[in-house]
């Protein structure tokens, strides 16, 4: 968003850099029940997108007070790797992550049913092990996919993907130079269900025109994520039914 | 349990799936949304009767009134210990629940750290606070043997239609097998025999999903466990 390139981001023919289309999102890879020393897990490629997702509990809620007394919390933890971009990252919290897990945990609060489990707290864990624009769409896909493999109950997975502006136009799914050198970057995580919207930011400027179809190009991706979660969900079950057969 | 005729249709649904939408009622692990009878788990969609839910495939264990479980000490207190059953919230057994009149303080006498315990759930709350009891019949504390947890999910795999399975375990590795409803599963015979049940309790929650488990499992404990040629030695005694 703030740097200035010569890069012709999109061509004239309305080709992005990386040969898709503006509607046309990233190439992606969605996988569950990677980890077995978790209660659920995930993984997830979203171009060069590299997510793992841990779900631990439902448990007992640790410190005390943050427990609630009525219904569980989801509490989120968004780590980058140090070596997931291409200047080392300095490895701990800091203000971008953690507000990326306040906005995941507060999106996932919305499917869980948390009322199920009053005082209990259920820990997600994402780690970005390669970032290249769009990581917290790529921890919302993987962690509620993790959810899903831990047997929490929900009302629904959330598949999350970003949408933005660059050379003027609107694009879907922006990767990294459109990211860093475009005008507009507006991630968007629905319920499918329903399509209610349980995350959406807007970093950069945009029309009310170019913004609603951001969102359009956003709601319509998403829902294609979403079939590639629930495929990921019923192929880990449909393979360990095989094996055994 | 009784929802044997999950078997006809074993469709896997994730959650936010529709399971019905033609008026059917929620059972497990399903709600309605805008008339629509949908998932909240993944799991196995079950039609009983007129509701149709789902079986979940996965998930922790939520202690019932009534259920039998097994448990591990894992804190002491003046009146009460501690005990981990594998469910999301601690389980404290009060002294009044125990077999044995305990004085104040002496708790650490009958139930130490880390033992294990058969135990009964006498209460779950609305905000899931846990009240256990070992004062029942057959209800102890456990010693020897061996613990093997498995997701709660599998033990009804694990007893079978009617205790067809645990009882062809007992009878062929010649253990005593007490199963708990949390997944926890104490095994306690000769070191060879309770390791074959072992094996194929572990077996029985990696292929539940599959059918004629019973043979599979017989089949398995057999090739492990020759026992013709033991039982024709002791006739030549």
């Amino acid at each position: 968003m703030s740097g200035h390139t010569d890069m012709v981001l999109v061509d004239e023919n309305g080709m992005r850099i990386d040969g898709r289309t503006a509607e046309e999102h990233r190439h992606i890879k969605v996988e569950a029940g990677v980890l077995h020393n978790a209660d659920g897990s995930a993984y997830v490629e979203i171009g060069k997108n590299k997510v793992l997702a841990a779900v631990y509990g439902p448990r007992e809620c640790h410190p005390r007070h943050l427990q609630n007394p009525t219904k569980a919390i989801v509490q989120c933890k968004y780590n980058m790797e140090a070596y997931s971009v291409s200047d080392r990252k300095r490895p701990g919290p800091d203000r971008r992550s953690v507000e990326i897990s306040k906005l995941i945990s507060e999106a996932l609060e919305k499917v869980v049913l948390t009322e199920l489990y009053p005082r209990a707290s259920i820990d997600v864990y994402i780690e970005i092990l390669q970032a290249n624009a769009g990581t917290r769409c790529a921890g919302l896909t993987a962690a509620s996919v993790a959810l899903a493999d831990a047997g929490i109950p929900m009302r629904d997975i959330v598949p999350a993907i970003a949408a933005g502006k660059a050379d003027g136009h609107v694009l879907l799914d922006l990767n990294k130079e459109e990211d860093n050198y475009g005008q507009a970057d507006v991630p968007v995580a629905i319920i499918p269900s329903t399509d209610e919207i349980v995350l959406l930011q807007m970093d950069g400027n945009m029309t009310r025109q170019e913004f609603d179809r951001a969102i359009e190009l956003a709601v319509g991706a998403c829902h294609e994520v979403y079939d590639l979660q629930k495929d990921a969900l019923k192929r880990r079950y449909s393979k360990t039914s095989q094996e055994s057969e | 349990m009784e929802k044997r005729n999950a078997r006809q249709t074993r469709e896997i649904v994730v959650p936010g799936d529709v399971l019905d939408g033609s008026g059917m009622k929620p059972g497990e692990n399903a709600y309605v949304f805008d008339g629509k009878v949908r998932a909240s788990v993944m799991g196995v969609r079950n039609v009983f009767q007129n509701t149709v839910g789902v079986i979940p495939l996965r998930g922790c264990y939520m202690p019932a009134s009534g259920d039998t479980v097994i448990g591990i000490i894992v804190d002491i207190g003046p009146s009460n210990w501690l005990v981990d059953i594998g469910a999301p919230y601690p389980a404290p057994l009060h002294v009044n629940e125990v077999p044995w009149k305990v004085e104040f303080g002496d708790t650490s006498r009958y139930l130490s750290m880390g033992q294990v315990v058969l135990l009964k759930v006498l209460s779950v709350d609305e905000s899931k606070k846990i009240n256990v009891t070992m004062k029942d019949s057959g209800l102890r504390r456990l010693e020897g043997g061996r613990l093997v947890k498995i997701s709660h999910s599998k033990v009804s795999r694990i007893i079978g239609k009617s205790g067809s399975m645990i009882s062809m375990l007992k009878n062929m590795t010649d253990c005593r097998i007490t199963v708990g409803q949390n997944g926890m599963i104490w095994i306690d015979g000769d070191d060879r025999n309770a390791d074959v049940a072992a094996q194929a309790v572990k077996m029985i929650e990696a292929k539940a999903q599959a059918s004629n488990l019973t043979d599979r499992v017989r089949e398995f404990i057999e090739s492990e466990l020759p026992r013709e040629e033991d039982e024709y030695e002791e006739e030549e005694d």
